[in-house]
């Protein structure tokens, strides 16, 4: 504790960004440090997990002491090391946990081992320290899709599911389908603001029997079709209109289920979180959603959508303030589900 | 001189201090249980016995390479994070070195293989003159097939009266004895033996032996430099380099590898 505060070193390296920060009390953010490994994986067209490990292990120890740097602190005035253990890319994950193992036991600093998805919800908390639970929380990533209920203080019901790809996921192939590229989410993103959302009609999934549960698949698999029948019948393609299409009709269904399940729940406020929630046409798309229904919409800036370390320490404070802490065979779970300890 | 000693490159996890010539202590495990969950709890119980202040300690060395890229990872975060917190220098370790050290002052040529999956092994060559480790061949990636054929010459093509003759017996050690074993006895036609149970695996003493002997020649590098020696690129750039020479594109769109679109595509350019 210094003057009375809590400041957790966090270290995330569960994809491709290594990255450390060092947060005050959860909430202040003392410093933000990120290396992006995305150029590197752009060659591949996608996330290249052996790769990703090998640059982690290279930059860590640089990210680290830039955080340690920016927030004019040393590890003898941390209180605490906290580190993402999964879900994620088991490789990835390993370095980050092994490093802030190794760490916490040398400075006799405790450990807390942090959930990848609750650190996401938990960003909307820098920015707004107004939001308390319950709240609605949506988060879409790369990774992950989930509609849930933020009961308490890292404490969550989870209401839906995507049941194939993720919702970041179905960007990255669409956009590698229509020869964009990596990362896809940011450049349909961009493609889109030039195109007709309504030129093509894409489906919007159901899955049977779970009204929140998400599917992607399907509408991934109507790009292609439509693809195919375009290059069938020699005609061309307007790539603006296709990626414009396409996410509109991702921004509809994550739209809609959010707002059903407010109404069922009777919830006031939603939370979005995860690299998705960067995409303009989602942000752009919930607002209205939730203006039109009288919900309260959180979403943090888009440096605090993607994967960071600073979202990790808010999660880890409220894991210290519970006084959970891991002991040190704490291992990477790739698998690692929401609420999971 | 004290040092924090680790090698995790195989299925063994181990752990030793090492002071002025005394391993204070050790630990090695060879079971299935995966290195991130007992290297750093083996790392704390023999500080414990020790009563290691790890302030107290001057360099941490850590087998750097060869080995299984996520072994050597584990390693090498682990130890990586330990200079970071004391503001210590790690110690590079060559993997099949440290193992050649097992032996010491062994009267044969040491031949560390490591089973590096893929129809091959880890091996370097090593000797121990005036009580020095000598590396006769620098570690690398081969088969046991090209290893046995290259000792099979080297002996053939060399004077025993000479001096510096490489010795005999061909001392072979490290996990991939089990694999190959078969094979070096049909293929190898010089004298050799293996190497007993103490001896035939990683030992993070013998890292510490060897990590001392570079401290003290100004072997090491700053914890944030380092990284592991994997002396092998991985499958995605070995498979890019192939397409690239062959031209092939995959055929599923949605392939990470599908660069190019398969429709023409007009209004927004490309970028």
């Amino acid at each position: 504790m210094k003057n009375g505060h809590t400041d957790i070193l966090t270290i995330e390296t569960s994809c491709d960004e290594t990255a450390a920060a060092v947060v005050r009390d959860g909430r202040e953010v003392l410093s933000n440090s990120i290396y992006t490994q995305i150029s590197m994986h752009t060659l591949y067209g996608g996330v290249v997990p052996e790769l990703a490990s090998r640059s982690h292990i290279e930059k860590i120890n640089h990210v680290i002491e830039s955080a340690l740097a920016e927030a004019n602190t040393t590890l003898d005035d941390i209180d605490a090391v906290a580190v993402t253990y999964g879900p994620g890319l088991v490789g990835a994950l390993l370095v980050g946990v092994a490093e802030a193992k190794a760490i916490a036991w040398a400075a006799g600093k405790p450990l807390i081992g942090v959930n990848h998805i609750e650190g996401h919800i938990s960003a909307n908390y820098i920015e707004h320290p107004e939001l308390k639970p319950p709240y609605l929380g949506l988060v879409v990533s790369g990774g992950h899709t989930h509609l849930i209920i933020v009961k308490d203080w890292a404490e969550f019901e989870i209401l839906g599911r995507t049941v194939d790809d993720a919702a970041g996921e179905a960007f990255d192939k669409v956009a590698r389908a229509i020869g964009l590229g990596y990362p896809g989410g940011p450049k349909i993103d961009a493609v889109s603001k030039e195109g007709n959302p309504d030129a093509i009609h894409f489906p919007k999934a159901k899955v049977n029997g779970s009204e929140f549960d998400f599917s992607f698949s399907g509408i991934k698999s109507a790009v292609l079709n439509y693809l195919n029948h375009a290059q069938m019948m020699h005609e061309e393609v307007c790539a603006a209109d296709l990626a414009a299409s396409f996410q509109k009709s991702v921004v509809e269904v994550l739209c809609d289920h959010t707002v059903a399940a407010a109404k069922k729940y009777g919830i006031r406020q939603v939370a979005m979180a995860g690299g998705v929630s960067a995409n303009s046409g989602l942000r752009a798309g919930m607002k209205k959603a939730c203006e039109e229904n009288g919900l309260e919409l959180y979403v943090p800036s888009p440096i605090y959508c993607t994967d960071n370390a600073v979202m990790i320490g808010v999660a880890a404070w409220h894991e210290y303030q519970k006084g959970r802490v891991s002991s040190w065979d704490l291992n990477a779970v790739p698998g690692l589900k929401l609420g999971e300890r | 001189m004290k040092l924090i000693a680790l090698d995790s490159s195989g299925l063994v996890a181990s752990a030793a201090v090492y002071e002025d010539d005394l391993i204070l202590a050790e630990y090695t495990v060879n079971y299935k249980k995966t290195h991130s969950q007992t290297l750093l709890p083996m790392l704390d119980e023999l500080s414990k016995m020790i009563q290691l202040d790890p302030k107290s300690i001057d360099a941490i060395a850590v087998a750097a390479g060869p080995g299984s890229f996520t072994g050597l990872r584990i390693g090498s975060a682990t130890a990586k994070g330990l200079g970071l917190a004391l503001g210590k220098p790690l110690i590079e370790v060559p993997t099949l070195a440290a193992l050649a050290c097992n032996l010491p002052n062994a009267d044969g040529l040491l031949c560390p293989i490591m089973d590096a999956r893929r129809q091959q092994v880890y091996n370097g060559l090593y000797r121990f003159q005036e009580q020095q480790l000598v590396t006769v061949q620098d570690q690398r990636a081969l088969s046991i097939q090209e290893l046995c054929e290259e000792l099979n010459a080297r002996y053939e093509a060399q004077d025993p009266s000479d001096p510096d003759a490489l010795p005999l017996p061909v001392i072979f050690l490290g996990d991939g004895v089990a694999v190959c074993r078969e094979l070096i006895d049909s293929l190898l036609v010089v004298p050799h033996c293996y190497a007993p149970a103490n001896a035939n695996r990683q030992r993070a003493a013998s890292v510490a032996v060897l990590g001392a002997e570079f401290y003290n020649k100004g072997l090491f590098v700053n914890a944030a430099d380092h990284a592991p020696i994997y002396l092998r690129k991985s499958q995605a750039e070995r498979e890019r380099e192939q397409q690239l020479k062959t031209g092939d594109t995959p055929q599923d769109p949605f392939s990470r590898a599908a660069a190019t679109p398969r429709v023409h595509l007009t209004g927004q350019e490309q970028k």
